[in-house]
C-alpha cells in the first residue's frame, strides 16, 4: 500500500477546511489578546497537515476553532462544507488532545466505547469496532486493564482509538505526542503514519516540534505570534514511503530548514 | 501511602494509656470533694489508698472511673437479654433505625439538591446560600419544634426522628457532591462537547462517575451527623428509648455510670457505622478501577 503525497492532490482536492479572514480576539482582563489574526487557509481531503510554532502562535486554537471549541470573532470557517457548529453536531471529526483524558473508572474498551455510547451504536457494531481500532493501534489484549496500568504512550494510543472509533474522516490532534519521550514518540510516528494510510483519513496536527512536523506531514503550516498568523504554506515533496531515517536525508532537511526560516520570519526566535 | 495496621497499633496503644491515665486522675479529682464529704458525716478517716479506691467505686460519681464504666457496658450489653429495656443493644437498635432510616432520605435528598444546583443556574445562586443558613440553626432548638409540629399532625415514632437525621446529613452530601459534579476535568468536558453529548449524557457518564469519591467522604460525615440527629431526636419526647433517652434518663436519677456507659455505645455505633461507609466507598472504588494504594 503506498502512502498518498502532495502530488496525487493537485488532481482531485475536495475541501475539507476552509478558513479566509480567520481571527479570534480574547478579551482579558489586562486587554485583548490577538490568538488568530487574519488566517486563510485549505485543507483537502486526505491530506496530513501539521501546524507548527512557538507557544500563543494560535495553532491549537485554529484546532479548537474547527472543532467548534472556541468560536472566532472575524472571518469565516467552513468544515466539510457546513458550519462548525453543524460539523461538530454531526460528529464529523475526531480529536485527539494533548493529554490521553481516558476515564479512569473504565477500562481501555470501555473508553474507546464512550463515543459508541453516545452515538447509539448496537452492542454487536460497538464491540467490532473496539477491537478493530484497538488492533490498528496494537493494543489488543489490554481491553480489560485501567488506563492507570497502561504506560502514557499506550494511553495515548488508547485515545487515539477512541477518536478513530466512530469513523469520522476528520482527525484533529492537538500535540499528542508532547508529554512522552522521544522514543515513543519516533514509535508513535511510524505508527500514525501507518494508520493513515490504512483509513485514508485527513488529519490536522498541531506540534512544535519540527522534525516530527516534517516527518509526518504532506503539507506544512508554520504560525508565528503575537498576533497568531500564517507565516508559510510548505507543500512537502519527500516519498511516501518514510522510514525514520529519512530524518538524515537532504530533502528533509532542505523543508525543516524552510519551517525554520519560516519560524525566524515570525519573530518566533525573539524575545 | 495507607500505613498498615500494625504501623497504627503502637502509637494508638500509647495514646489510649494515655488517656486512660489522664481520665483515672480526673475520676480521683472529680470525686475526691463528694467522698471527702462522706467521710466526715460517716466519721471515717480512710489512708489516702483506701480514699482513692473509694473514689473509684461510688455508686453515683461525678466522673465515674473507666473499670465502672467498662464493668456497666460489659454488663449492659453482654450480659442482658437484648430484648430487656436496660439493655444497650436494644436502645442502639432503636437509635440506629432512625440513624439509618434518616441518612438515606439525607443522602437522597443531598444528591438531588446538588444536581439541581449543578444544572439550574438559578438553583447554583439560590438554594446554596439557604442550605447553608439551614445549618446555622442550632439543631436542640429544633428538634423539639419538629416533634411537636409533627406529633400535632399524627406523625409520631420513627419519621420525626428520622426527620432531624436528614436535616443534618443533606448537607454534607449536597456540598461534597456539588464539588464532585463540578470535579470533572475541562478535557473531559470538551471531549463530552466534541462527541455532541447533550447534558444528560454527560451528567450520566463523566459528572456522576467522577463524584463517587466526594461522594463517600461526605457520606461518612453525614452518617455521623444523622446519628446526632437521632439522638437529639430522642430528648424532646419523654424520653422512651434509644441512646439519647438513656442519656437523659440517666441525667434525671444522677445515673452518671449509666450515662457515659451510653455515651461509650453511641461512640461504637458512629465508629461502627463510619468503618462500615469507608468500607462499601473502597468497595465501589475498586470496582470502578481504582488502583489499590
Amino acid at each position: 500500500m503506498s502512502l498518498p503525497n502532495a502530488a496525487t492532490f493537485s488532481a482531485v482536492q475536495i475541501p475539507v477546511v476552509e478558513a479566509s479572514g480567520l481571527g479570534l480576539t480574547f478579551e482579558t482582563g489586562d486587554g485583548q489578546v490577538h490568538a488568530l489574526s487574519n488566517v486563510g487557509l485549505t485543507i483537502a481531503k486526505g491530506e496530513f497537515v501539521s501546524f507548527i510554532g512557538p507557544s500563543g502562535c494560535g495553532k491549537t486554537t485554529f484546532l479548537r476553532v474547527i472543532a467548534d471549541l472556541e468560536q472566532p470573532t472575524a472571518g469565516s470557517i467552513i468544515v466539510n462544507g457546513m458550519s462548525p457548529q453543524e460539523a461538530r453536531e454531526r460528529r464529523a471529526y475526531g480529536y485527539v488532545f494533548q493529554a490521553a483524558g481516558l476515564f479512569p473508572w473504565r477500562t481501555i474498551e470501555r473508553n474507546v466505547a464512550l463515543p459508541l455510547e453516545i452515538m447509539g451504536y448496537s452492542k454487536q457494531e460497538v464491540g467490532e469496532r473496539i477491537h478493530r481500532t484497538l488492533e490498528l493501534v496494537n493494543l489488543i489484549g489490554f481491553e480489560k486493564k485501567y488506563p492507570w496500568q497502561l504506560s502514557g504512550g499506550m494511553q495515548q494510543r488508547a485515545s487515539i482509538a477512541r477518536a478513530l472509533a466512530f469513523d469520522a474522516d476528520l482527525l484533529l490532534m492537538d500535540e499528542p505526542f508532547g508529554a512522552l519521550d522521544e522514543i515513543v514518540r519516533d514509535h508513535l510516528n511510524e505508527q500514525l503514519l501507518k494508520l493513515w494510510a490504512r483509513t485514508e483519513k485527513t488529519i490536522c496536527f498541531v506540534t512544535h516540534s519540527i522534525p516530527e512536523a516534517v516527518y509526518l506531514s504532506t503539507k506544512i503550516v508554520v504560525m508565528s505570534p503575537r498576533p497568531g498568523r500564517v507565516t508559510d504554506v510548505i507543500e512537502s515533496d519527500l516519498p511516501p514511503e518514510r522510514p525514520l531515517d529519512i530524518r538524515e536525508s537532504p530533502e528533509f532537511l532542505a523543508i525543516a530548514a524552510r519551517v525554520r526560516d519560516g519560524l525566524r520570519a515570525g519573530h518566533s526566535y525573539e524575545d | 501511602m495507607t500505613d498498615r495496621l500494625s504501623d497504627k497499633l503502637l502509637p494508638v496503644t500509647v495514646l489510649l494509656l494515655g488517656i486512660l491515665a489522664a481520665w483515672y486522675v480526673g475520676s480521683y479529682a472529680m470525686n475526691a470533694p463528694f467522698q471527702r464529704d462522706l467521710d466526715r458525716r460517716a466519721g471515717e478517716t480512710p489512708s489516702f489508698s483506701q480514699f482513692v479506691v473509694k473514689t473509684m467505686t461510688q455508686p453515683k460519681p461525678t466522673l465515674p472511673a473507666p473499670h465502672q464504666v467498662a464493668q456497666n457496658f460489659f454488663e449492659n450489653t453482654f450480659l442482658r437479654k437484648v430484648t430487656s429495656n436496660r439493655s444497650l443493644v436494644y436502645h442502639a437498635g432503636i437509635t440506629l433505625s432512625s440513624t439509618l432510616a434518616g441518612f438515606a432520605i439525607g443522602t437522597l435528598l443531598g444528591i438531588l439538591i446538588a444536581v439541581g444546583i449543578v444544572h439550574v443556574t438559578a438553583l447554583d445562586r439560590s438554594l446554596m446560600p439557604w442550605i447553608i443558613t439551614s445549618q446555622t440553626i442550632p439543631i436542640l432548638a429544633l428538634a423539639p419544634m419538629i416533634i411537636v409540629v409533627l406529633a400535632a399532625v399524627g406523625i409520631t415514632g420513627l419519621l420525626p426522628k428520622a426527620l432531624i437525621s436528614t436535616y443534618l446529613s443533606f448537607f454534607p452530601v449536597a456540598v461534597g457532591m456539588v464539588k464532585g459534579l463540578r470535579s470533572p476535568d475541562v478535557l473531559h468536558l470538551d471531549l463530552m462537547r466534541t462527541y455532541n453529548a447533550g447534558r444528560w449524557e454527560t451528567f450520566w457518564k463523566l459528572r456522576l462517575p467522577a463524584s463517587v469519591p466526594f461522594l463517600f467522604a461526605s457520606m461518612k460525615v453525614a452518617v455521623a451527623a444523622s446519628l446526632v440527629g437521632a439522638i437529639v431526636g430522642e430528648l424532646p419526647t419523654g424520653a422512651v428509648a434509644g441512646i439519647g433517652a438513656k442519656l437523659l434518663n440517666g441525667s434525671y436519677y444522677s445515673q452518671t455510670i449509666d450515662m457515659f456507659s451510653a455515651l461509650v455505645a453511641g461512640s461504637v455505633v458512629a465508629a461502627l457505622l463510619v468503618a462500615a461507609v469507608g468500607l462499601v466507598g473502597k468497595l465501589v472504588e475498586r470496582g470502578m478501577g481504582g488502583r489499590p494504594a
